[in-house]
């Protein structure tokens, strides 16, 4: 186990070093920068100089990426060109806390809804729930999460005035953007839920649970879910990382100031050194989670812990 | 006797998409305390879906129980609360599953799910009841029961998990056990193990057992009754004896003569035809199609079930007082079989070899360092025009050395000649060309050897196509027509897709398909081991009469260690990437010299009772080593009964009597 761990960790690093690596140069060969000629075109050649020193774009290229290779270790991102001074891992820890937030109840809350659903989808094979609920499923993956965020604002923010249409002023403003985020993953884990449970529910060893004179709901409880969520694990990994980090649309919708936003904003103006931190950050993030869905595999799976013996 | 369990005319049928299947209609029978009732029938006989009736397993939506009565103890339990069924299921009626591989929760550890049976039924504690599973364990011979119930089924062979099912199924001591085909996913040593375990449990426990099997040596072995099914009926009930020696009915009869018999050398008997569609099942008897001895009101009429004696019973109008005598028509119509078709087994020992294998090694990568050593040093000689045998247990090699004499493997070491010319290494392209057309393939699986996309013609002629061997669109059909019609097909057919044909049909296809380049050998890998018993016969006869008309050179590869002695001229015995013994058919069933030969022929059981009961049977203690590590020096030695100091060295690959290969420190 120990040995594993070591292994996906060396591995994780040599990843980032090569993604810190392409997107570099990357950046380096993209035209345009906030410091193009003609934005600077009011500046004296020697106040240009030092612009270009104070953000170290008067060296050649490859000593900027080995000074940046340095700084990286050392868990430094170097200086936001847009945002005055300000380091651009403080920028992305300011703006993480709603990102992360939002993303987490959406998780929650789609996880949850779409077990449920699935489940009774599967259980009511052939019925009226289980076409609602596919009905629901295939809304939920078939219209954009900005018509659901549009619809909520209208409906359940001004119309009804129950809940805040925008800005991130209180918890309560929370609450719309994260069922809109959670649409689309009621529909995926529902729909997975439902093909996985079905599955097992063929499976011999259901059979022979029922054979023992297991009840329904004990056969449901102690034999079916547990082997219908292995693959939905595989799925679950993507869906967080990318609920965590933060919808651009979203954020932009509800006028949350969260990463999804900066990233965005960043775009926008050139940033180079936030995209390319946020770029990073996304990767480390992805990556971490991936080994984390390999560590909950183990513990679900007993057919792929590393610690048993083989045979 | 006291009945334990009667059922009484019942019905089942499911809704299908295309139509209601008639699954049983009307089947009769009663289990008394003690016995044990063997049901047999091929597939689609109705057999399992009784056995699931009784247990109340059938998935209520499509299945319903069109009338009726399950009486246990006198309680009809068609009628009883589902709250009810469910104190009775595993309490009193436990059942064990075909599969082991699938019949375990992969996820939960041995013990607990042993322990949940006990748990549901008797109101203990949790340490209390994997306690009971660590006994219950050991009792079905789990060794170290009380590390083992942490474990998973993963970690376990299919024959211990087996045991494991079997566990559970008499966690709560049963009544009645119902066992599906208990033996059929498992190697011969292990069914024997399985077969000795049941009827301990049975004399321990004094349950009843209905044993649901198409194999009619294990039925001969463990039944004390026995119940033919067709086509959703019970057709014929009796004794054990009864129905083994004084069989009334035509398709008993038609079962009886499909198994090979080990003496004698004629052509297998094999029941024409297929049985019945169940959609629409025929108005008179089902089995009248297939019958020889069919009467007109047999298409008319259903047969009521005919007493023979107090415990004898059959449905077939042959028994009716105004059916004609058959036992003269039956006698001569035999003679006249064995005297045309009686075939004598050729000596070839002064024949040429056709192929040579020479220390052939394939060795399998897998993870790390590891190579699992799938066949190693493996030395023999095919000769022209007989048919060798390869049989061993799964896992021991035979389907590797086929598939890597035919080059569909690249084997690691060793040399194979075929007409005294090197096969191995680096061939030219031609070369290669040449030998693929020469040595032909048929597999195991009809279903998915097949393409489902092509039709039977471009299946047929796709080798045909490759080797070029056709000279115009309609020599090409002429040839497909023809070979059709010599695997016994209409040559209609060969328009028509692989999903409209029954399995036997398909493998008929597969057989032409290998006949369409002119090959010389035939390397058939589990050719019937799918197929229904009345289906097998019928191959195997194919198979034999090609040999006869086309001077075709046979490998033979199968587990089927009767159907393997049936139509081999000599056999070798495969364990563990070794061969171990290699001689003529005659002399290795009466005199096998290496003890694996002598347990594994012991193990067989014979469809005939008194021989089943009288015997002594060599039953091999544990299970095949993991080949990824196998025991150094003889392979064998750590289940061999002999086994001494000297197994530690590898035996050296002998001939012990003339033709008499082995490979053993006994023999010297």
């Amino acid at each position: 186990m120990k040995k594993f761990l070591a292994v996906r960790i060396v591995n994780i690093l040599v990843t980032l070093f090569v993604i810190a690596t392409v997107t570099f140069f990357l950046m380096k060969l993209l035209p345009g920068s906030p410091f193009d000629e003609e934005k600077l075109a009011g500046l004296s050649d020697e106040d240009r100089m030092e612009f270009y020193a104070r953000y170290g774009l008067d060296q050649p290229v490859a000593v900027q990426y080995a000074k940046y290779m340095g700084n990286l270790v050392k868990g430094d991102l170097g200086i936001s060109y847009y945002y005055k001074g300000q380091q651009v891992e403080s920028l992305i820890s300011s703006r993480i806390g709603p990102s992360a937030l939002l993303g987490a109840q959406a998780a929650l809350l789609g996880v949850s809804i779409g077990l449920i659903l699935g489940m009774i989808a599967a259980f009511r094979h052939n019925t009226m729930w289980d076409f609602f609920t596919m009905f629901i499923a295939v809304i939920g993956v078939a219209i954009p999460n900005f018509v659901f965020a549009a619809l909520l604002q209208y409906y359940v923010g001004l119309k009804w005035g129950i809940l805040p249409v925008a800005f991130w002023e209180s918890y309560d403003s929370s609450i719309l953007p994260t069922i809109a985020l959670s649409m689309m993953v009621i529909a995926l884990i529902a729909r997975f839920m439902r093909n996985e449970m079905l599955e097992v529910l063929q499976q011999d060893y259901i059979l022979t649970a029922k054979s023992k004179g297991l009840s329904q709901m004990n056969v449901i409880i102690r034999h079916t879910l547990r082997n219908s969520m292995i693959p939905i694990i595989t799925i679950l990994g993507p869906i967080t990382v990318s609920l965590l980090t933060g919808s651009l649309v979203i954020e932009n919708i509800f006028g949350v100031p969260g990463i999804g936003s900066l990233f965005v904003d960043s775009i926008k103006v050139n940033d180079y050194t936030t995209i390319m931190g946020l770029t990073l950050f996304y990767s480390a993030f992805y990556i971490l989670t991936i080994l984390v869905v390999d560590l909950l595999y183990g513990i679900v799976d007993p057919r792929i812990r590393l610690t048993g013996s083989k045979g | 006797m006291e009945p334990l369990l009667e059922v009484k005319d019942l019905y089942v049928s499911f809704h299908t998409q295309a139509g209601v299947v008639k699954a049983v209609r009307g089947v009769n029978f009663t289990v008394n305390k003690g016995e044990t009732l063997a049901i047999v029938g091929e597939s689609g006989s109705g057999k399992s879906v009784t056995s699931k009736a009784i247990m109340q397993l059938l998935p209520d939506h499509s299945a319903s129980y069109d009338s009726g009565k399950i009486l246990f103890d006198g309680q009809n339990i068609l009628e009883i609360s589902d709250k009810k069924m469910e104190s009775i299921r595993g309490s009193d009626i436990a059942m064990v599953f075909q599969d082991p591989m699938t019949a375990l929760n992969p996820t939960m550890t041995i013990g607990k799910q042993v322990a949940e049976s006990v748990m549901r039924h008797e109101k203990i504690s949790k340490k209390a009841a994997l306690q009971r599973a660590i006994e219950i364990l050991d009792l079905v011979g789990i060794p170290e029961p009380a590390t083992r119930v942490n474990q998973y089924p993963h970690q376990f062979s299919g024959g211990m998990r087996q045991r494991v099912v079997i566990a559970i199924a008499i966690a709560c001591n049963p009544r009645l056990l119902i066992a599906d085909e208990p033996t059929t996913a498992l190697d011969v040593t292990i069914q024997a193990q399985i077969l000795d375990l049941l009827k301990e449990i049975q004399r321990k426990t004094g349950t009843s057992i209905i044993l649901i099997t198409h194999d009619l040596g294990v039925v001969a072995n463990m039944a004390d009754k026995v119940a033919v099914m067709y086509a959703g009926k019970i057709v014929e009930e009796g004794t054990v004896e009864e129905v083994f020696e004084q069989s009334e009915h035509p398709y008993t009869w038609g079962l009886l003569k499909s198994i090979p018999n080990l003496e004698a050398n004629e052509q297998l008997y094999s029941i024409p035809g297929t049985p019945p569609d169940l959609l629409s099942p025929p108005v008179g008897d089902a089995f009248a199609a297939r019958n020889e001895f069919a009467m007109a009101i047999d298409y008319e009429v259903q047969p009521p079930m005919f007493a023979v004696s107090k415990t004898h019973t059959a449905a077939t109008w042959l028994l009716h007082e105004k059916a004609p005598d058959l036992s003269t028509v039956i006698q001569s119509t035999e003679r006249e079989l064995e005297r045309t078709k009686r075939r004598d087994r050729k000596d070839f020992a002064k024949t040429d070899s056709i192929i040579q294998v020479h220390k052939l090694k394939k060795h399998f990568h897998m993870s790390g360092n590891s190579y699992l050593k799938a066949v190693d040093g493996v030395s023999f000689d095919i000769r022209k025009g007989e048919t060798l045998g390869l049989v061993g247990e799964s896992g021991c090699g035979k389907s590797t050395t086929g598939r890597t004499i035919m080059r569909l493997y690249e084997p690691t070491g060793g040399e194979v000649y075929f007409n005294g010319k090197p096969i191995h290494g680096d061939l030219k392209k031609q070369d290669e060309n040449r030998i693929r057309q020469k040595m032909q393939m048929i597999f195991q699986d009809p279903y998915a050897s097949l393409d489902p996309r092509k039709k039977v013609i471009d299946s047929v002629a796709e080798g045909i196509d490759i080797h070029k061997l056709a000279a115009s669109v309609k020599d090409r059909r002429d040839i497909v027509q023809n070979l059709l019609e010599i695997v016994g097909l209409n040559k209609g057919f060969m328009n028509r897709y692989p999903h409209e044909f029954s399995g036997g049909q398909r493998q008929r296809i597969g057989i032409a398909r290998a006949l369409a380049v002119n090959p010389d050998v035939i390397i058939a890998d589990e050719p019937i081991s799918a197929l229904d018993v009345s289906i097998q016969a019928q191959v195997v006869n194919l198979l034999k009469d090609l040999q006869h008309e086309q001077d075709l050179t046979y490998l033979f590869i199968a587990h089927d260690i009767s159907m393997v002695k049936y139509i081999s001229d000599r056999i070798g015995v495969m364990y563990l990437g070794n061969l171990v013994e290699l001689a003529p058919t005659d002399e290795l069933s009466k005199e096998p010299l290496h003890p694996y030969t002598q347990a594994l022929l012991s193990a067989v059981p014979t469809p005939n009772p008194k021989i089943e009961r009288g015997r002594e049977r060599i039953i091999l203690t544990g299970d095949l080593p993991n080949p990824m590590n196998p025991p150094t020096g003889c392979r064998f030695r750590t289940r061999c009964p002999y086994a001494m100091e000297k197994c530690k060295e590898t035996p050296i690959w002998k001939e012990a009597k003339p033709n008499h290969f082995v490979a053993c420190h006994l023999i010297e």
